[in-house]
């Protein structure tokens, strides 16, 4: 039939079966033809999103690329006065609960409800334990008068301590020090908001879960924050050495 | 769709892929957007947690020494190394349709070309005064 054919003559409407009687998964949303083309659908558009949260960061990253560049010798003090330590143990603790998500994932797929909240469950003390670690960073700058703003004090550039081979900065590229701690505070900040949510979305998950929703082929939501938890994942794998790891040596 | 109910044990039956036979829909098997649903095993997520391991302790390590201008791009390329692992395997984009494949590459690629075109910026302003 051509197209002006079809216009002028609409076809009958084709009567289709009651959903009684087609067969189709209970999470199978009425407008997907498949099940298969719904979860399709479903990750493109979760990596559409995740898309817009590269360029937001990327944005902090760039910023970060510039200043760094402009002002080297600030970046340097200031990425070694924060405790790298406690960096590198939140990196494992988090690339331990992308690892223990992925299984979650795992579970989900192969319909065992029980492992799928352990896994749920490591996840959120994971995260806790993360957030925890960052807290006491925090604590540490403000303590040292690190933060940006009205108390900032630029004497520990300016005077590193003695017996450190820490460079003493003039006075000018000391306050430089502040673009550090602005980026560093937003960038881990703008990181940990993420992280909250993403517990808030995780305990969500796990109360639902008890239903056993997730684990009779609704795999979609646990694959999908699967992969918003990756993607903060991501982030901190390259957070951790721009902002820890400068100048070590 | 078969009434049988599935568990763990009777998820068996996989293609040439390892793609999942219970996952297929049969109508769709034909469809362009069609992708034989795999599921990553543990030994996998397993393998990658320690590649992503090795590469934490390679970076804090390679940070104390002295590379002099090198430690940066020796940093970066760790860090994407550890990213790409991430993205293949922990959010299954090796085992994704063409269309999610494309999407990830061109949100990566779009955000180089921004930041290249903002560099060229930045550079250009002061030129020779750097």
């Amino acid at each position: 039939m051509s197209l002006a054919s079809t216009i002028t003559h609409p076809p009958e409407p084709e009567i289709h079966a009651s959903h009684d009687v087609h067969e189709h998964p209970f999470y199978q949303k009425h407008h997907f033809e498949t099940a298969e083309q719904q979860r399709e659908a479903a990750s493109f558009g979760m990596w559409l999103f995740l898309l817009t949260e590269i360029m937001f960061f990327g944005g902090l990253f760039f910023a970060y690329l510039l200043y760094r560049n402009w002002y080297y010798d600030a970046f340097v003090s200031a990425s070694n006065s924060i405790n790298m330590v406690m960096g590198l143990v939140n990196t494992i603790v988090l690339i331990g609960s992308s690892f223990t998500m992925a299984m979650a994932v795992w579970s989900a797929e192969v319909r065992n409800k029980k492992l799928l909240q352990i896994f749920l469950l490591a996840t959120v003390v994971l995260g806790f334990a993360f957030l925890g670690i960052k807290s006491g960073e925090y604590y540490d700058k403000f303590a040292e008068h690190h933060v940006p703003g009205a108390s900032f004090d630029i004497h520990d550039f300016v005077h590193p301590q003695p017996g450190t081979d820490e460079k003493a900065l003039s006075v000018d590229m000391a306050n430089k020090t502040q673009i550090f701690f602005s980026l560093y505070f937003a960038m881990t900040g703008v990181h940990a908001l993420h992280m909250i949510i993403g517990i808030a979305i995780l305990i969500g998950l796990l109360w639902y879960s008890r239903s056993g929703i997730y684990t009779e082929g609704y795999v979609q939501p646990i694959e999908n924050f699967g992969l918003y938890w990756h993607f903060v994942d991501i982030v901190w794998i390259f957070l951790f050495p721009l902002l820890y790891l400068i100048n070590r040596h | 769709m078969s009434d049988q109910v599935k568990t763990n044990n009777n998820l068996k039956p996989v293609d040439a892929d390892q793609g999942n036979l219970d996952m297929h829909d049969a109508p769709n098997v034909m469809n362009p957007e069609h992708v034989a649903h795999h599921i990553v095993s543990p030994t996998v997520y397993l393998m990658i947690f320690g590649v992503l391991m090795v590469g934490t302790a390679l970076t804090a390590g390679m940070a104390y020494v002295p590379l002099g201008a090198f430690n940066a791009p020796v940093a970066i390329a760790i860090a994407c190394t550890k990213a790409v692992f991430v993205v293949l395997f922990f959010m299954h984009v090796k085992y994704s349709s063409k269309l999610v494949k494309l999407t990830v590459s061109a949100g990566f690629f779009t955000f180089l070309v921004l930041c290249m075109m903002s560099l060229l910026d930045y550079v250009s302003r002061a030129w020779g005064r750097w």
